[in-house]
């Protein structure tokens, strides 16, 4: 059964009629961790706003748990666990008083679901007495975190849970996720970053307000059609611009301390290399590369 | 009812850790009620005299002693002539120029009259006025001694006199702190409870936290009144420190019940938390917020009837102040801390202030969302 289901909800924003969201349909199975990827501005957050009944549709529909976010969102607002991209929780209260303040909302105590917290709560737990706005980046969010968890929601909103959080974190982070599915707790988390894509069971990629592509990180990466290399030189710069005006080049872009490029046609690793020898470019180094979803969205983008 | 108690309990612990808060809470109406009423000052004192004194005779010496030992009078000049009198009026040094005509003296005795000329610099016109007023009273005090002094009384009075004496009620000795600090009282409470409860939620808007708040089934009216009750119980204690600031510092002692004003400051703080929140309704930003209420609260106490009595402003004024909450609490502060009014004196006030706030916090509570 689906735990969230979006049929070409869209939304309009000011006077310009900025879509927002552009009729984006996709469902979440139960049980599933879901991603939605994409750059700043793509819509991600509007999605996440709607699904959690805080922000009204300007057209399409959507349920979660099988409750439609308009007509039932009071029902929503007991089963949902949202947490915002930006921290909003008390900064001047206590973490405990955090926690208890929004057990109390969602009528129910910490004890009731400790269990569901307890491997993240006990991290932060020698901490207890400390204020909210004083606690460290990674601490706000298993904060954070805990408070939304805390009436044992069946969907878990996480909008940028890891933006602006130290790579260390971010792992812990998302290993606190899987051990929240084993709980067969749905969880919707959207991100930036690429490369936690591949922690997800399935992915949309999103750009503004449209959805390019869903599937699995496998698939999504499986599907890519061209051929992928990596390549490298002494002069990187030379090499990005003369890899840009060669006849054959499909896309082309800096990737880390290579550049990986796609050919339109089947070209071999010696007419490029020769190509590039014409360029005045020394010290090639060229080799076939795996995609990354990072590659697939570029791809996508400028299809 | 345990989310509401929670709430409250979550309410107080952010006030009582909110230092700059508490402090406003209990310095500003013990600063406010001993300074204002000070600054608040309508006796005119030391008003600056120069005399051009050309008759030098004992008659106006008498007369300018008689000015000097007033106490409302400096003098800080004696000129020969009110041209070289006038340069002191020029550079604010005199207020008032007293000029005695030579041959004063001679002319008071045999011919029975006599004119002076007074001068008065109008540029402040409450001085001005009292200044004037002040002079002119005593030169007929003085007027009247000398009368007496130089004129065979006659078998009966030729011209008829009414002579007024007036008996001052409620406030004998005119004491404009009475008058004031019950006034600077009910502004102080109107600060408090507007200005808390309009700047709180916004606050929660700018840091995000009710979006969180938003996304639970918290119900809308537990929120608001989670909100509304603590400053409705800030604003108690604020007035009460204030009635006690006024009783050690002032000796004012409220003429009627103690209840009576509990009672109706209890339903009018209602009325002013919910314009506090109805603004916050409407603001995201706590700067909004601020200049919003910042514009009220000018209105509002300009036009209370505090510094002006209200019954001297035009029929218009007097209309848009009968929408002014604040004019009912500083009437009812004064009716019942002055003359003792009783619960059914105030009756229409306290219907008014009660119907206000059932508006503004229907208002607020119709335009607060969940949903945007």
């Amino acid at each position: 059964m689906e735990a969230v289901a979006l049929r070409n909800l869209s939304k309009v924003y000011g006077k310009e009629a900025t879509r927002a969201v552009n009729d984006v349909s996709f469902t979440v199975n139960k049980g599933e961790l879901f991603g939605l990827i994409g750059p700043d501005g793509a819509g991600k957050t509007s999605i996440f706003r709607m699904l959690t009944t805080v922000l009204l549709p300007d057209g399409g529909s959507a349920t979660v748990d099988g409750l439609d976010i308009v007509k039932d969102y009071k029902q929503i607002r007991s089963r949902v666990g949202y947490m915002p991209g930006k921290f909003s929780l008390y900064p001047d209260l206590t973490i405990e008083e955090n926690l208890n303040f929004f057990a109390t909302v969602f009528n129910t105590t910490v004890e009731e679901n400790y269990a569901l917290i307890k491997d993240i709560y006990v991290q932060i737990e020698p901490f207890k007495t400390r204020r909210a706005g004083k606690l460290s980046g990674g601490m706000k969010q298993k904060l954070a975190l805990c408070c939304a968890l805390i009436h044992k929601p069946s969907v878990l909103f996480l909008d940028e849970p890891t933006t602006g959080v130290d790579p260390v974190s971010r792992k812990e982070f998302w290993d606190m996720l899987k051990r929240l599915k084993e709980q067969a707790i749905t969880i919707v988390v959207s991100t930036p970053y690429m490369d936690e894509a591949t922690l997800c069971d399935r992915i949309a990629l999103i750009q503004n307000g449209n959805i390019l592509s869903i599937d699995t990180p496998a698939n999504v990466v499986a599907s890519y059609p061209e051929k992928l290399f990596a390549l490298k030189a002494g002069n990187m710069y030379a090499l990005l611009q003369a890899m840009e005006h060669y006849e054959h080049t499909l896309n082309s872009y800096a990737f880390g301390e290579y550049m990986h490029a796609s050919f339109r046609t089947d070209v071999s690793e010696v007419d490029v290399k020769n190509y590039l020898q014409q360029q005045g470019l020394q010290g090639v180094e060229m080799k076939t590369t795996v995609p990354t979803i990072e590659d697939c969205f570029i791809k996508l983008l400028k299809d | 009812m345990r989310t509401l108690r929670f709430l409250l309990q979550k309410e107080f612990k952010q006030i009582f850790r909110n230092r700059s808060i508490l402090v406003m809470i209990v310095v500003m109406p013990v600063v406010q009620l001993i300074l204002l009423p000070l600054a608040a000052n309508y006796e005119v004192k030391n008003i600056n005299l120069c005399v051009v004194d050309r008759d030098h005779s004992s008659t106006s010496q008498k007369l300018v002693g008689k000015i000097a030992s007033s106490g409302y009078f400096k003098l800080t000049g004696n000129r020969a002539t009110f041209k070289e009198a006038f340069p002191l009026m020029e550079t604010d040094e005199a207020d008032l120029i007293l000029e005695i005509p030579a041959g004063f003296e001679r002319n008071l005795v045999r011919e029975d009259e006599q004119k002076i000329f007074v001068a008065v610099n109008a540029i402040n016109g409450t001085k001005a006025n009292l200044g004037g007023a002040y002079l002119a009273s005593i030169i007929r005090d003085y007027n009247h001694d000398f009368r007496v002094q130089w004129i065979q009384p006659s078998a009966f009075n030729q011209n008829p006199v009414i002579d007024v004496s007036s008996s001052n009620w409620f406030n004998p000795l005119l004491n404009y702190r009475m008058f004031m600090v019950p006034g600077i009282l009910a502004i102080l409470v109107t600060m408090i409870g507007g200005f808390l409860s309009a700047l709180n939620i916004v606050k929660e808007k700018e840091i995000g936290t009710i979006e969180q708040i938003n996304v639970t089934p918290l119900r809308k009216h537990h929120f608001i009144l989670g909100k509304l009750i603590p400053f409705w119980v800030l604003g108690n204690v604020v007035f009460t420190i204030g009635l006690v600031v006024s009783w050690i510092f002032y000796g004012i002692v409220p003429v009627g019940n103690l209840a009576v004003l509990y009672v109706f400051v209890g339903v009018y703080l209602l009325a002013v938390l919910g314009f506090g929140l109805l603004v916050s309704t409407f603001c995201d930003t706590q700067q909004q917020a601020m200049f919003i209420m910042y514009f009220f609260m000018m209105i509002f106490i300009l036009m209370g009837g505090l510094f002006t009595s209200i019954d001297s402003m035009p029929g218009w004024a007097q209309m848009i102040s009968r929408f002014n909450p604040v004019s009912y609490l500083i009437t009812v502060m004064r009716m019942v801390v002055l003359k003792g009014s009783d619960l059914h004196d105030v009756r229409m006030h306290l219907g008014m202030v009660a119907l206000f706030a059932v508006v503004l916090n229907g208002w607020a509570v119709l335009n607060y969302k969940k949903t945007s």
